[in-house]
Parts: structure tokens; sequence; C-alpha cells
């Protein structure tokens, strides 16, 4: 039996990244040949739910790379990069893959020469972890999903693109807040949306119980009940049938599944 | 959106043995032909030779292709040639995709073949899936600042500052030094006519200073440059004072520094152990110590020594000065007066310039350039060069090696593994050295060693690099976007590079990269105008909800909020980036050419196997 060898999708930035791999091939620095490279303008393009959605698909690894910070091509478009790694590291965590399946990493034109290493140590870190579980494990595909509709939730999104402006510039009643403070808020909307999206996932096929729920998400009953009144007050979740005493819900999908 | 059925062509460059040594090509080839879609796919020794070329051409139109990916080099460099291709037979441009396998795969994989071939394929599927999915783009015109920085005021920056100005077009020279001329300031004479170094500066440096169309900003520095081609913001500091301007092209021409040998040959440990550079000061000052023998030492520091590359030029200038001092040192140690011998110099008795000329003319056709002169004959300049080879590169110089010979200069090898030592015995500089030849152990005294060492990048080239977002090479000079198609270009469109800034080179390369650089800097501001790259954000103003997070993102305030509060990209300032894309809450925006299924089906198809 061969040794399993990972399959890595590579996102690069047009002007640092995907210069500095070319570097490497042109000095010859030999490296591993797990690596599939898509080229993006700037590694800002690529929204966690890309990333997301190519874990849940079966890559054993994903790496995005970008210019250095202060070099990006595109002013702080590798800023807003990081932001939305933290975000998909965040997200991952709560379904149990292992964040480290993902990476992020600067990398500039002249860096031909750390482009090969870095492959080679996220080759071998990945070797390491062994095949992606998602194959195999249904469930996880379920997570990844909730996840995946999370960090696509309007929430997430407006608190990864307004990070800058509300730590810095204000609101628009010229309150700042402490980057810290919002770290929190990030963390707990990152929870709470991964929650919603997971109830969401999982009634979708058949409808559940909130102990049910409580049991497959991991958390307590009366957390997930708060969860689960949100929904219905969104409108995204609604009472199916109840079964004995206890009431099951099902997901409501709009304009089709 | 077009009805039509999709017809993919690929095409797969060996590119002589640099993909096909490394990688099967036939083998991808048949693979191609069993993708989606794929109605031609072909292998081209040279995809982007004429015959490459035409076989594109030829194949869009006899096999109704519409969409078309190349798998070769590296889109940084070779893409527009394919996409004009695409053009020219009637093809939009956007439908053409780019698939790296050199740069990225065989280069980088030159011992698995068989991996490396896996690899090509799966990289091909990829493009072929993203090609699918791409649609026609039309392009806007963007006008460009018909004005031109240039960063340094030495011999390549004045050329390309005075051709650029020559041509009609405001050009800034910025130099970081009160002075203009950089390294060859420092020079005594130039080559061939034994010109003074200052003097033929003079020409090009009064020339820059009177020219109208010139602006010099001597003593200063580009700290800021922001932009794109055709318009950037520049901030030039001159001692504290800050001056903002736009122009459209920027000439990087920084220049280069002598390696300093510290700890090799005892320099710096004695007296009289000096650079090629210092020498060169030394005797254009007439500061050089009076003495009867000379040794210079070559490659000091350079080829293996500690920078691994040939500084080319070391050589050329070396010959310069043992030819000089041969021809001409009594007058370069300041004997020419009356015959009156300086203190310290072991001459019986100084001659007359044109007596010693004859003398050396008769000991010359006597001894045919025998080792050494007869004992007696006169006062004399030994002149040694210890090398490893001498590189005298070009059509003049290799004569003037012979020429140089004729005139009894020594020249001793070496080997890396056999270095002459530099010791100080008797207080008489003393050379260890194995002859090679004799395959003898030997000792020389002489009054001064030179030691011939590399040009080396300039600390500062770390920030420029960083400022305009051009790359480095390992050894810190300048990087061009290609080493022979395209080599005073930067990838970075609009940026372009000459002299020694990208590597060693004497007066009349760095002139001919300066004048290189100016010419292919002169074609977008002659033109007046670039076409950009159709790939900008597009709002779906139907999904957008007007929450303005796009807004904030944006770097270049490119979206602004329309009557209706909805959002809108103005096409001329967005640069494509990205950033609002990934950022919309309402997933409202639309990447053009990078759209999120594009991204998607290329990285997709990486996995298909995995899935199997």
């Amino acid at each position: 039996m061969s040794e399993f060898q990972p399959k890595i999708i590579v996102f690069l930035c047009n002007w640092c990244s995907y210069a500095g791999a070319d570097l490497a091939g042109v000095s010859r620095y030999q490296y591993p040949t797990n690596i599939r490279t898509v080229r993006v303008m700037c590694s800002t393009r690529v929204s966690p739910d890309i990333v997301l959605e190519l874990l849940k698909d079966g890559a054993d690894g994903v790496m995005v790379s970008g210019c250095h910070p202060g070099d990006c091509h595109y002013i702080n478009g590798n800023y807003y990069t990081q932001k939305r790694v933290e975000l998909a590291q965040r997200l991952l965590k709560m379904t149990g893959l292992e964040p480290e399946r993902m990476r992020l990493d600067w990398i500039s034109a002249s860096e031909g020469e750390k482009f090969a290493h870095v492959v080679q140590e996220f080759v071998t870190k990945l070797k390491e972890l062994g095949p992606t579980p998602v194959k195999k494990d249904e469930k996880l595909v379920t997570r990844l999903q909730a996840a995946i509709d999370a960090s696509r939730y309007f929430r997430l999104k407006v608190l990864t693109g307004k990070e800058i402006n509300l730590t810095t510039k204000g609101n628009v009643y010229a309150e700042t807040l402490k980057i810290e403070s919002l770290e929190e808020i990030m963390a707990q909307a990152a929870e709470d949306e991964y929650r919603n999206s997971l109830i969401l996932q999982l009634t979708h096929s058949k409808p559940c119980s909130v102990k049910e729920l409580a049991k497959e998400i991991g958390e307590p009953t009366d957390k997930t009940l708060e969860h689960v009144v949100s929904l219905r007050a969104k409108n995204m979740l609604a009472l199916d049938h109840i079964e004995g005493s206890t009431p099951k819900y099902k997901a409501i999908l709009i304009g089709g599944a | 959106m077009s009805e039509e059925k999709l017809r993919v062509g690929v095409f797969i460059c060996h590119c002589g043995t640099n993909i096909g040594g490394f990688v099967d090509v036939p083998a991808v080839v048949e693979y191609a032909k069993t993708l989606p879609d794929v109605a031609f796919a072909t292998g081209n020794l040279y995809t982007c030779a004429e015959d490459g070329l035409s076989n594109i051409r030829n194949s869009i139109k006899e096999n109704n292709l519409n969409r078309v990916v190349v798998a070769a080099c590296t889109p940084r460099t070779h893409a527009p040639l394919f996409q004009s291709t695409c053009e020219d037979a009637g093809l939009n441009k956007y439908l053409f995709t780019f698939v790296n396998i050199r740069e990225q795969c065989s280069w980088v994989h030159m011992k698995e073949k068989e991996n490396a071939t896996e690899k090509a394929k799966e990289l091909i599927r990829m493009g072929v899936s993203r090609a699918r999915l791409l649609q026609a783009q039309e392009e806007v015109q963007i006008d460009v600042i018909p004005s031109a920085l240039v960063i340094g005021g030495g011999v390549a920056g004045m050329s390309a500052a005075i051709s650029l100005a020559d041509q009609g077009f405001p050009v800034r020279l910025v130099e970081k030094q009160d002075t203009l001329g950089g390294f060859v300031r420092n020079l005594g004479y130039v080559w061939q006519e034994r010109q003074e170094a200052l003097t033929a500066l003079k020409t090009m440096i009064d020339r820059v200073k009177s020219h109208r169309n010139i602006t010099l900003h001597l003593g200063s520095t580009v700290v800021s440059a922001d932009g794109f081609i055709g318009n950037y913001e520049i901030v030039i500091e001159t001692k504290g004072k800050q001056k903002r301007d736009n122009v459209g092209v920027i000439v990087v021409a920084t220049g280069a520094l002598e390696y300093i040998p510290e700890g090799l040959y005892g320099y710096e440990l004695y007296d009289n152990v000096v650079t090629l550079t210092e020498f060169e000061i030394l005797a254009k000052n007439k500061k050089l110590p009076k003495m009867s023998s000379i040794a210079f030492i070559q490659c000091v520091g350079s080829r293996g020594q500690d920078k691994s590359y040939c500084s080319r030029i070391c050589c050329n200038v070396t010959l310069k000065n043992a030819m000089n001092l041969a021809d001409n040192w009594q007058n370069m140690l300041g004997l020419e007066e009356g015959g009156k011998a300086a203190e310290g110099v072991s001459v019986e008795k100084a001659v007359p310039d044109e007596i010693a000329e004859r003398r050396r003319g008769r000991r010359g056709r006597r001894e045919g350039g025998a080792e050494e002169a007869a004992p007696g004959s006169g006062p004399k300049l030994d002149i040694a060069v210890f090398n490893r080879d001498v590189m005298s590169y070009g059509v003049e110089h290799e004569l003037m090696f012979n020429k140089t010979r004729e005139k009894k200069v020594r020249f001793i090898r070496y080997t890396p593994q056999n270095l002459p030592k530099v010791s100080l015995e008797n207080e008489k500089l003393t050379i260890d050295y194995w002859h090679d030849t004799l395959q003898l152990q030997r000792k020389m005294t002489v009054d001064m060693v030179v030691l011939a060492t590399p040009l080396v990048a300039q600390p500062d080239a770390k920030e420029i690099s960083k400022m305009l977002k051009v790359p480095l090479g390992q050894d810190g000079f300048f990087l061009e976007a290609h080493v022979k198609l395209r080599p005073v270009d930067f990838a970075t469109d609009g940026i372009y590079v000459c002299g020694t800034c990208k590597g060693p080179a004497d007066i009349p390369e760095a002139v001919e990269q300066g004048l290189a650089a100016a010419s292919r800097a002169a074609i977008p501001l002659a033109r007046g105008y670039v076409q950009p790259e159709s790939l900008v954000a597009f709002v779906d103003s139907d999904v957008c909800s007007g929450c303005g997070t796009c807004i904030e993102v944006c770097p270049y305030n490119a979206i602004r909020k329309t009557e209706n509060g909805l959002a809108e990209v103005t096409i001329a300032a967005c640069k494509g980036c990205g950033n609002c894309g990934a950022t919309c809450p309402e997933n409202a925006i639309l990447m053009n050419h990078f759209t999120d299924n594009q991204l998607l089906a290329e990285a997709r198809a990486a996995l298909e196997e995995v899935k199997e």
C-alpha cells in the first residue's frame, strides 16, 4: 500500500504568492506534487464558504496565500483575508474537523524558497493528520454544511466586513469598539450562527425535538431551546408535529431546497 | 448567454524539454481529449512560437472552438500573448484559460515524472472545468498620465530619463545622493579611450540638468507610490519636505554597491589591501601609494565564496586597470615629473615616459612576453592578476586581455581549493600561492593588493521592492518579468527596471538597458490609454439590500450608492480584487471572470478522483 498522499487546494493571489510559486519553479526548488493551485487576483477573494465547501468536498487541506501584511497589491485586501481565514477556522473548530487542515501564509513574489518550504511543511502536517474524515462521516458533512451556511449568513459577513471601521472610525453614532470586544462579539456570533445553521440542517430532512437537537449539537437543552425560539421568530423553523408530549421541529425551506 | 454547445480546445506545450522532459506530454494530450466538452487537444513543441500560435488560430477556426485552454508556462508572462492569439481568431480573450504546468509543475517536480504527469493532467482538468464556465467580457479604456518617474540617477537612470524626456514626456528623476552619476562617479577611467569617467559622465549629467522636460530631485527618495499603470500617485521626499505628483509609469534604476570583502585576504587588516573600486578612487585622486609591484585577486567573495554569482564585469575592470598601469604607471603613481623617483619606490631611476616606452617595447620584442624583466633594465611595475579564469567577455575585451598579456602582466591561476593567502612578512605584503602550472608553492611580495569584489544589491532595494510591489531575486537584485523576453519589464504593468539594480552590468550595458526601459515605458505614454483587464465587480441590484458593507471594504472607493440606495460599481476605478465580492452579506456581488462558480469548479475538478 502506497503512502497516503493528501490532496491540497492552494489559492494564490496573482501579485505576490502566484509569482512566488513561479519563482520556486524558476529557481527549481523541488516540492511534493500534492498541491493544486487556483489563481485569484487577491487572497481576499477567497471567502470562508469557498474554503469550507472544498473541505466538505474532500480536500485534505486548503491553503490561502497572499502578499505580506502591508504589501497587498490592493492596499489592505489581505487584512480581510486574515479575518476571513480566522472565521473559517473558528467555524471549522466547531464542526470538529481539524482546523489545521486550512492554513494561511504570506508569501511574496521573491519568496520562492519559502513557497516550496511551506508546501513541504503542509504536506507533512496533512500526512500526520491522515486522510480527511469527511468521506466516512456523514454527520461531519452536515456540520460542515452548517458552517458554510453560517459563513454565508448576513451577520458574520457584515461583522467581518465592517471590522476596520467599527474599531477605528466608529459606527453612525461615532461609537468605536475595542478590538477585544469585537472579537468577543465575533466569537459569539459565529457560535450562534453556526448552531442556528446546524439546527436548520438537522431538521431539514426529518423533524427533530429540542432534546435530539441538543444532543447532536452537544450543548445543554435550554441553550438549544433559545436557538429554536429565535429561529421560529425568524420564520425559519416551524413546528412539524407533536410526538407524545414532545414537539418536533422542521426547517422552513424558501424557494425549494 | 450563449446557447451554443461548448467546444474546448486544449493546447499543451512541451516547452522543448522544460515541460516535455519531466511530464509525459503525449499522455496528457490523450487524457485531455477525454475531458468533458473537449473538442480538440494537441501538443506543441513551443506553443509560444509562431507555429504554435498559428496552430491555435487555425484550430479555433477549423474546430469551431469557443473555449481555449493552454497548458504551458505561467500566465504572468505569457497570458497576453495567447489571449491576443485567441482574439486574432475571433475568440474573446476572456474565453481563454491558462494552466501552469512549467513553473508550478515540471520545474518543481523534476525527479518524479509519473507524479508530475498526473498533476499536469489534473491541472488541465481544473483548467477545462474553469474554461467551461467562462463568459466573454468587454474592456474599458483608461487614460494614461503622460509622465514618468525615474528612480536613480546613475548612467542607467539618466539614460532612461533623457530618452523619455527627448520623446516629449515630463520626467521626474529622483536620486538619493546629492550628485548625479551613481557608481560610475567612483571610477577613474572608462575603458578604451582612457577618458576620465567624470568627463564621460559630464555630457550626460549636463543633458539631464538642462533638459526642460526633466525635473531633478537630488538628495531625495520616493517614499510612496500607489496606483496602477497610467496613474501612479507618488510622494517624493527631499530633506523632510514631501512633494506629491501623479505619473503614468515608473522606471527603477537604483544601481548597486560593491561587496565589502570583510576578513578576506587581509582586507582592513593591512594597509594597501583595497577593493577594485577603492583602487579606482585612489587612482582617480592620484593618491596611489608609491610602489613597484601590485597584485589583483579576482573573484573575491563571488562565485561561491559568499555570493553565488559571477559579477561579470570585474575581470574586464581589472584588465582595464592592469592595462592602464602597464602603459601609464609612472603617471598614475605621480612619478612623471622630471624623472624624479618618489620616496620608497624601489626603482633605480624614474625615466621620462617616452624612454620607458621605448625600453618596454625593446624588452617586449626581445623576450616575447617572458616572465621577468632583465635586471637593471630600469624602473618597472610588476603587475600580477590572480584569477580562477579570466572571463573577458565581449568582442573588445578578449583582445584587451591579449594586449594586457603582451604588456607583461602576469596572470596566475588559482583554484577555489587553493586560495592564495595574503599576509605581512617583514613589513611587506606577501602572497602565498600555489602555482598550478609549476605545481609549486610560491611566494610573492607586493606593495599593493587589489581585491576584485562583485557588485551587490543595494540594501534599500528591499524597501523599493515592497513599495512598488516588484520582486527581488535570491541575491537581492530586482527580478525582471522574463529573463529573455521581457528583460526590462517588471511583471507589474507600468514599472520597468534597468541598470545594475537588476544585476552587474558595465556602462554600455547600463545605458542600453536605460534606453530599453525608456522605450518600453514610452509605449503606454505614447498611446495615451491602457485597456485594463475586465476583471471587475458587478452588483446584482435585484439581490443588493443596500447595506453598504462593500463600500466600506473597497480600497479604491469604486462602489457608491445609487439614488435608490443600492450599490453600484464604478468600472474605471474597480481593480477586481474581489474584496467586496467575498464580503457582500447578500452574496449579491459577482466578480467578473473570477466568479464563485468558476473558482469552485476549478478547485473541485482537482478533487474528483478523491471522491471516486
